[in-house]
């Protein structure tokens, strides 16, 4: 059984390769290498700063729009060309499925951040001259920028698993935004009166918490991080995708492929 | 031929689980990070960044970062605390994006000025930020009311008061309190009767929650300081009378200068301290008072009473 | 233990965004496949073909009744490790090889990992892509993802093998090599289980068909007894130039060849015209009954239920 699931992710994983996906690395690695030399010549004394806001945003922001994009045609786009129906008449669990292509697109995703990781602290490097200690941190940015990624590649998966491409990019696009600002969301809420004060609570807490996950301009300020935030932010970022890919394995088990 | 009864349950029980698992976690988070949102605000280097950074949609971002505002100042009142800095840069950010967002500049008026535990005691920036106020919206008249607010509340200077009071009355619509107390700035300013003008028009000309409860609670306290000078000369004067302090109340109505035993806004009585003094029973509900109090108390941080926030 | 069981299979579709009506695409099915049989599932275009066959792949959950295969319920993976399936014109993942993807298969049908290599290498020359397999799918014609199709569908040898109009778009050298796999595969005691709406594939290649026509089985049988049952025509050769006129009633079709006379009539009139045309003095050359194709039952019966319908509605 976990075989199968490995065998999906694997493909997936090619898949994604084989779709010059990666391609989008070359559209970050100029932009990086731009903006690294002219940072330079705009802003004197705050290169790394700008450095590392602006490359850690182009590394949330690319690999947000790729995992919605994949995400949601991952389902989607085999349903339309009935890829689906050889690979669900053999011995493939539909939840194997769902599971197996979202480790795919996930892993996918992580290859991607650790290329751009790359890019980012050449510029660093090429900009600052060296490291400093409180670079470290940028790391630990990284590794809540993939935590995101997980998030919304579930999240996509899930409207991918019901609705129509355009409409799933629209949702998945959505709750991006809306997540960024989730935790105002709930500073509204706890404002709010009555009947509108119990709806924007639960949305508040049904909508991917991805402000705690964006720690850029901290770490563009070398703050240092607490350990009680990196733990409870992976173990937050686990449950929500948890939540999401059940619902996707609960609407797909349902699905009547056209 | 349906779906399978035992994927569905697993991963609806599963599904729950981590539903409330991450409402849990969420609390946490939100507890960690308290003052995270907030202090973004100390790494944006100025407004005219965020404004541009906001890609148009500066109306949204704005009620987002007046939402910050309110609410790091609740928090922080409701702690008795003593800093306040994050509250200048919040409105800041908060006008630059929306100039037109009037109750900003009332907030900074009443909260930025004032010296803590009730304010961030930046008068001279609050001036700054209720004058921008103007300049974006010079028929306001509330602005202008809040601008002498400031000079007269917390710069002491009557006559740039008396100026911002006079402009004002010149905006339309403007409340009728403003001629008057241009009027009377000259003569009058330091009285009583000045101030309750003020705080009753300040509570009049708003409807945010907060600039209400302190109103009234400074209007509370107006009133027990005039309660508490006039008892104080009545005992003087019976003292003068009949060449003892009075030993209650009660010797007063004896002599005719009371009608009743005087109470305070809440309804409990006056006390008679030692050596003529009139003291409230609980100085701790009248935030702001300045007569009334026994010798050596320390006032506590101000808080407002939830009734406050809920009159309309 | 039959191959397959269809017991009551249904299904209902509603359509329609706001009232939604619902639109029948499948009757209530009952059907019997036998191990080791070719069976041919017919049908006019829109019959309810590919949504059985969908049924029976778990692809789309029936609206009442059930089904087994091999004796084990649909969606039991045990079954389907069993199963082949070859869906109407196919796609599969343009992104691999040939290889790749019967590869790919091959691990999802849980093939042991040390034979699959030489499985693939096998079916990939027994399709005739063995010079392909290193090409890419996107590249590949119809003919070829065809055979890829069928490829993928015995790759695991499995007992009971699904066709979804295996033939469509083959030329007719395609044709007779897919003709030829599937006896191979009768041979081999496997069951066959194919829809299409070529009917003289069906006739040469089938041990028994079903008919189906808007949702509804309209007959199942061995080809022959199915056409049996259709009254059949006699052809009757004589010498002469024209067809006398007292026979021309029982006739429909009759030309003359040179100084033979050519005429189809019903069995039923066979003895009213043998005894005409002796009356007339012509000379019999021969009598001989006209196989009636498995078509002219299939049209004669579609046209029946047509009446049926017309009659009821």
């Amino acid at each position: 059984m976990s075989a199968r699931v490995v065998h999906i992710a694997a493909n997936t994983f090619r898949e994604a390769v084989r779709d010059r996906v990666l391609y989008n690395l070359i559209a970050f690695a100029l932009l990086m290498s731009a903006a690294a030399v002219l940072v330079g010549q705009i802003s004197i004394g705050i290169e790394r700063l700008v450095v590392v806001n602006l490359g850690l945003t182009a590394v949330s922001l690319f690999g947000v729009v790729i995992a919605a994009i994949i995400g949601i045609s991952l389902v989607s786009k085999e349903i339309e060309k009935r890829t689906l129906y050889t690979v669900l008449s053999r011995p493939v669990h539909r939840w194997e499925f769902i599971v197996g292509k979202f480790l795919g697109l996930a892993g996918t995703l992580v290859v991607n951040t650790f290329f751009m990781a790359v890019g980012v602290f050449a510029a660093l490097l090429y900009v600052g001259h060296g490291f400093q200690s409180g670079d470290g941190w940028i790391v630990v940015a990284l590794y809540f920028i993939i935590l995101q990624f997980v998030v919304m590649t579930a999240l996509a998966l899930l409207f991918s698993s019901f609705s129509s491409p355009l409409l799933s990019a629209v949702f998945a696009f959505s709750l991006f935004v809306i997540g960024s600002f989730a935790e105002d969301l709930r500073g509204f809420a706890g404002m709010a009166q009555g009947l509108s004060r119990w709806l924007a609570t639960a949305a508040a807490y049904l909508v991917p918490n991805l402000s705690s996950l964006n720690i850029i301009s901290s770490v563009a300020h070398q703050q240092p991080v607490s350990t009680q935030l990196i733990f409870s932010n992976t173990l937050y970022a686990l449950m929500y995708t948890g939540m999401a890919l059940c619902g996707a394995v609960l609407v797909f088990e349902r699905r009547n492929l056209k | 031929m349906k779906p399978s009864a035992r994927i569905t349950a697993i991963f609806t029980l599963v599904l729950l689980v981590c539903l409330v698992l991450s409402c849990c976690i969420l609390r946490h988070l939100d507890s960690l990070r308290s003052q995270a949102t907030l202090e973004e605000v100390l790494y944006i280097p100025s407004p005219k960044v965020v404004k541009r950074l906001s890609l148009g949609y500066d109306g949204l971002l704005a009620d987002v970062y007046w939402t910050r505002a309110v609410q790091y100042f609740g928090n922080k009142h409701h702690l008795g605390s003593r800093d306040y800095q994050l509250l200048a840069p919040l409105l800041e950010i908060t006008t630059a994006l929306d100039p037109h967002l009037i109750v900003a500049y009332e907030f900074g008026a009443n909260f930025l000025a004032p010296p803590p535990p009730n304010g961030a005691a930046l008068a001279q920036r609050a001036v700054q930020l209720v004058e921008y106020g103007i300049r974006n919206n010079p028929d306001e008249w509330r602005l202008y009311y809040n601008l002498g607010f400031i000079y007269y509340m917390e710069l002491k200077d009557y006559a740039k008061a008396a100026d911002a009071f006079a402009r004002g009355s010149k905006a339309p619509n403007a409340h009728p309190a403003l001629t008057i107390m241009a009027a009377e700035m000259a003569q009058h300013a330091g009285e009583l009767e000045m101030a309750r003008m003020m705080w009753t028009t300040a509570y009049q000309s708003t409807r945010d929650r907060n600039v209400r409860a302190n109103a009234i609670t400074h209007l509370r306290a107006l009133r027990v300081d005039q309660d508490v000078t006039v008892l104080e000369k009545l005992i003087t004067d019976y003292h003068q009378k009949t060449g003892h302090l009075p030993s209650s109340f009660g010797d007063l109505k004896a002599a005719g200068m009371l009608r009743a035993v005087p109470v305070d806004p809440f309804g409990d009585p006056y006390k008679l301290a030692p050596g003529g003094r009139v003291e409230v029973r609980e100085p701790d509900d009248f935030p702001f008072i300045t007569k009334g109090t026994p010798p050596g108390y320390v006032p506590p941080p101000p808080k407002f009473r939830a009734s406050d926030f809920g009159a309309s | 233990m039959a191959a397959i069981e269809i017991l009551g299979l249904e299904k209902t579709y509603s359509v329609g965004f706001w009232r939604k009506r619902p639109k029948c695409a499948l009757r209530p099915l009952h059907l019997n496949v036998q191990q080791g049989e070719i069976f041919g599932f017919l049908g006019p275009n829109g019959a309810g073909k590919t949504t059985t066959l969908k049924l029976l792949m778990g692809l789309v959950f029936p609206t009442g009744g059930s089904a087994r295969i091999l004796g084990k319920e649909i969606n039991d993976p045990e079954m389907k490790a069993q199963i082949g399936f070859l869906p109407e014109q196919p796609y599969f993942y343009d992104y691999l090889t040939a290889n790749e993807l019967l590869e790919y298969y091959a691990q999802l049908s849980g093939v042991a990992a040390p034979e699959r290599q030489r499985k693939v290498r096998y079916m990939l020359g027994r399709v005739g892509l063995q010079d392909a397999a290193a090409v890419q799918l996107r590249k590949f014609s119809k003919g070829m993802l065809q055979r890829v199709g069928i490829a993928q569908a015995i790759l695991h040898d499995p007992k009971v093998v699904f066709f979804d109009e295996p033939m469509s778009g083959l030329d007719p050298m395609g044709r007779r090599e897919v003709r030829d796999l599937m006896e191979e595969l009768k041979r081999q005691g496997k069951t066959v289980f194919f829809s299409t709406h070529i009917l003289s594939d069906a006739e040469s290649l089938c041990d028994r068909v079903a008919i189906i026509h808007k949702g509804e089985l309209q007959g199942v049988g061995a080809v022959a007894d199915l056409t049996s049952s259709v009254e059949g025509k006699v052809e009757i050769l004589w010498h002469g130039s024209a067809v006398p006129p007292s026979l021309k009633g029982l006739t429909a079709e009759c030309h003359a060849i040179g100084d033979t006379v050519r005429a189809v009539v019903r069995e039923a009139n066979q003895d009213a015209a043998i005894d005409t045309l002796r009356r007339e003095g012509l000379r019999i050359i021969s009598v001989t009954p006209v196989r009636v194709s498995l078509e002219e039952y299939f049209v004669r019966k579609l046209k029946v239920c047509e009446i049926a319908a017309g009659i009821s509605s």
